[in-house]
């Protein structure tokens, strides 16, 4: 899957902006940012509900409005919520849907593989928001496409719900399905994704593999208590260029940086210098969430 | 656990499947619900009971009563499932995202209408065949033979392509809540003010020319003339061609999808 350049404005609004990224086949690809930054927006340009006012967009190599008809079968969408008649039971929904495809899975052995076994003669809207959830995957891959298009998958969900959707799609990976999903969960992108796609205001931020994201830039923190008013001179001869030490409030140290076994050893080496036990010794990473305020200066969940 | 590999087999159902399966749910939705069951059958059966039973105290005009209320019970019938069932059921599936989710299945816009048409004509079979036999039964001896059938017949599927065509116009432009409202308020004005139970000649003669070329009044007084022997009226089937054809051209320009 590929988007190039693409742009789509709702009146003087601009929600998508020179978007680009593309989707390897085979993997699971999060688009990961915050409400409003312009995910949605592009899932449904994708899966050919809506159309771009300017750049391409290929899905399995075809123009998602124009061979709609081709491209159908083969891509599952899993709308943000709702796709289901109110009154259908949960299990009737399902077939229903199966009934389109040529070659459906089994629905039993999908609902009971979903948690959604007892719920069979429920009606839509008596299931819970997580087995409305659940459904809207289960009707999402049932057709056995090739590609899968979830838009929020796990929004709202309690965390055995969200287990189990995650379980579902590393399921479909192994299986040899692609996987495009939306989220502003960032333990979701760092679980599932192979690859993640920031944005922002209808924009690219950053791609990368979670890992890569996390270590890009290697910022890091090393954080220590100790008594206050160490000289800090020797510390900074002992450290590479580039490294901040804060020392606020007094008798807390931080060293901002890269951090590695070497930085590690620099500054246990000046506390050894100076007789001094550093008591709570800590090294963080960053987190993708840290990646995500710096870049975005803005919060996932706002 | 049975095994369950999602190893990608696209494909879609065959079409005739498709739209058998999208008409078998349909249908099974309606009778499931309450309200629509009252609507397409509970009510024109009370109205031809009741119309029937009510001796004098309403006019219907020249001629048998049952033969002059057989007829406009049976548009009502049409009205109910084709405009006010389809429009109320069609707004909540575009509200509850059922349209949005089928615009990404196999099944094309022409499958899903050819699903809900042929989800229409069974409802509406099952309501005429039930009404057919009531009205039998309270003495209703619908003339004109055979030609007389096929011409009701012509009347009721024009009649059906009109209704659900303003149905579905009302369903795709206006909200699901709106649409619950308009569609009984619409049908409740016309059946009492849409000559479709009583005769065009119950009503002022200055409202003559506006009930017919109402698609009640012409569905309607178009029955009661073929089922009574004065043959097909050719104004009716005119006027519910044009009402059909202009309802389907003016949904095809406004229908929303989400």
């Amino acid at each position: 899957m590929e988007v190039v350049d693409l742009v789509k404005r709702y009146g003087a609004k601009t929600a998508v902006d020179g978007l680009s990224l593309t989707v390897e086949t085979g993997s699971i690809t999060a688009i990961l940012g915050p409400n409003g930054a312009g995910k949605s927006t592009t899932l449904e340009i994708c899966e050919g509900y809506r159309r771009a006012d300017g750049g391409r967009v290929r899905v399995l190599g075809r123009d998602p409005i124009a061979d709609r008809r081709e491209l159908a079968p083969r891509v599952g969408v899993m709308l943000q919520a709702g796709g289901a008649w109110s009154a259908a039971h949960a299990d009737e929904m399902l077939r229903y849907v199966a009934s389109l495809y040529a070659h459906p899975l089994p629905v039993r052995a999908l609902m009971e593989r979903l948690g959604l076994g007892s719920c069979g003669r429920t009606p839509y809207r008596r299931l819970s928001g997580g087995e409305q959830q659940r459904l809207g995957l289960a009707m999402a891959v049932v057709g056995r496409p090739e590609l899968v298009f979830l838009d929020e998958p796990t929004a709202g969900l309690d965390p055995q719900s969200r287990r189990s959707t995650w379980e579902l799609v590393e399921q479909l990976v192994a299986d040899g399905v692609t996987v495009v999903l939306t989220t502003h969960y960032l333990e979701e992108a760092e679980r599932l994704a192979s690859w993640v796609h920031v944005i922002d205001r209808g924009r690219l931020l950053t791609s990368g593999t979670p890992h890569q994201l996390t270590s890009a830039g290697a910022k890091g923190t090393l954080s220590f208590r100790a008594r206050p008013g160490l000289a800090l001179d020797g510390l900074a001869r002992g450290l590479p260029k580039g490294y901040l030490v804060e020392t606020e409030p007094p008798g807390c140290y931080r060293i901002l940086g890269a951090m590695t076994p070497q930085i590690l050893a620099a500054v246990t080496a000046w506390c050894a210098d100076l007789g001094v036990m550093p008591e709570g010794l800590a090294v963080e990473r960053h987190s993708l969430e840290d990646v995500f305020l710096e870049l975005t200066g803005r919060e996932l969940r706002a | 656990m049975s095994p369950l590999t999602h190893s990608p087999a696209p494909g879609a159902a065959p079409m005739s499947r498709m739209v058998a399966s999208h008409a078998v749910m349909e249908t099974r939705l309606l009778l499931r619900n309450g309200e629509q069951v009252l609507l397409a059958v509970v009510i024109p059966v009370l109205v031809l009971l009741g119309g029937a039973e009510a001796g004098n105290v309403i006019d219907l005009g020249s001629g048998r009563r049952i033969d002059v209320l057989t007829p406009g019970v049976m548009a009502l019938a049409v009205m109910s499932t084709a405009f006010t069932s389809l429009a109320i059921a069609t707004a909540f599936e575009r509200r509850y995202g059922v349209l949005k989710l089928l615009g990404a299945s196999p099944l094309p816009r022409t499958g899903l209408l050819l699903g809900k048409v042929g989800s229409l004509l069974a409802v509406e079979a099952c309501q005429l065949a039930l009404i057919a036999l009531v009205g039998i039964a309270l003495g209703w001896r619908p003339a004109g033979g055979l030609g007389g059938t096929l011409g009701a017949g012509l009347l009721l599927l024009l009649g059906t392509a009109a209704f659900a065509g303003l149905g579905l116009l009302m369903a795709g432009t206006l909200r699901a809540e709106a649409t619950l409202a308009a569609a009984n308020l619409v049908y409740v004005v016309l059946l009492a003010a849409g000559a479709v139970v009583l005769p065009v000649s119950a009503y002022p003669k200055a409202m003559e020319v506006v009930l017919a070329v109402l698609p009640s009044g012409a569905l309607a007084q178009g029955l009661r003339d073929v089922t009574s022997g004065a043959g097909l009226d050719r104004t009716a089937v005119v006027v519910l061609t044009v009402w059909a054809v202009a309802a389907a051209a003016l949904t095809a320009r406004t229908f929303r999808w989400d």
